[in-house]
């Protein structure tokens, strides 16, 4: 399986977030301190969805914030934020959402595979619970099926 | 036949529609090429598809076409993929 890289500082557990951009801003800066996006990165994937919709709410409670690749991409990379009280992001069926993904992807050739990886993990339906349940980047990894 | 699968980023969400639309089309023994497009290319990138799939969101922006326009709610839900694949397909 491959997914995107996801170092233990790319993990966010319990954050506190007031709104949906509150809660994709912050997978924005595990990204950035895990060296995978600028700061900019996480103006961009709060523009996709004033500009989409909250379509990137693809399950049940699971946001996944993603741009294009860009200036803004400095690495493939994933983020996990786990929230302290689930936000709105005004999906008409999968709110409220407790676990947001970051996505930094550099190129689109070779992304699919790193997609297909995400894919086996949340094809599980118990994956997004088990996630906003963590306690630790640990555990969170080890749900994810990478090393710990 | 060609399936379309849609998002804002044609990256991301639309790669995962993409990759599990893959794996539902063989459990049930169909075939057909499915892409991952962003919105802004729907016109180009549908013009010959049978399916579109996407989310809610972005049924308005995709207007008038001759596909079957398919909206999914969970992406990570082969069940619903599959049964509305095989409704819009069958």
């Amino acid at each position: 399986m491959t997914l995107p890289p996801l170092p233990e500082r790319a993990i966010s557990i319990g954050v506190r977030a007031r709104d949906w951009r509150d809660a994709v801003r912050a997978s924005g800066e595990a990204l950035t301190r895990a060296g995978f996006a600028r700061a900019s990165y996480a103006d961009e994937m709060v523009r996709m969805i004033e500009e989409h919709g909250p379509y990137v709410v693809i399950a049940p409670g699971l946001a996944l914030a993603h741009a294009r690749p860009g200036p803004a991409v400095l690495a493939d990379g994933l983020a996990i934020v786990t929230l302290a009280a689930p936000v709105e992001f005004g999906h008409p069926h999968n709110d409220p959402v407790s676990v947001v993904l970051g996505l930094a992807i550099a190129s689109v050739e070779g992304h699919l595979a790193q997609v297909a990886g995400l894919a086996n993990v949340f094809n599980d339906p118990s994956t997004v619970p088990a996630l906003a349940a963590a306690t630790t980047a640990d555990e969170v990894r080890r749900l994810m099926g990478v090393g710990s | 036949m060609k399936i379309v699968a849609i998002c804002g980023a044609g990256i991301g969400s639309s790669a995962i529609l993409k990759v599990n639309t893959e794996r539902v089309l063989e459990r049930l023994g169909l075939e057909a090429t499915v892409e991952a497009a962003d919105v802004a290319s729907i016109k180009t990138a549908a013009a010959d598809a049978q399916v579109i799939l996407t989310s809610p969101e972005f049924v308005e922006a995709i207007g008038p076409t001759f596909a079957d326009v398919v909206v999914i709610l969970n992406y990570f839900d082969q069940q619903e993929l599959a049964e509305k694949l095989d409704a819009a397909l069958g």
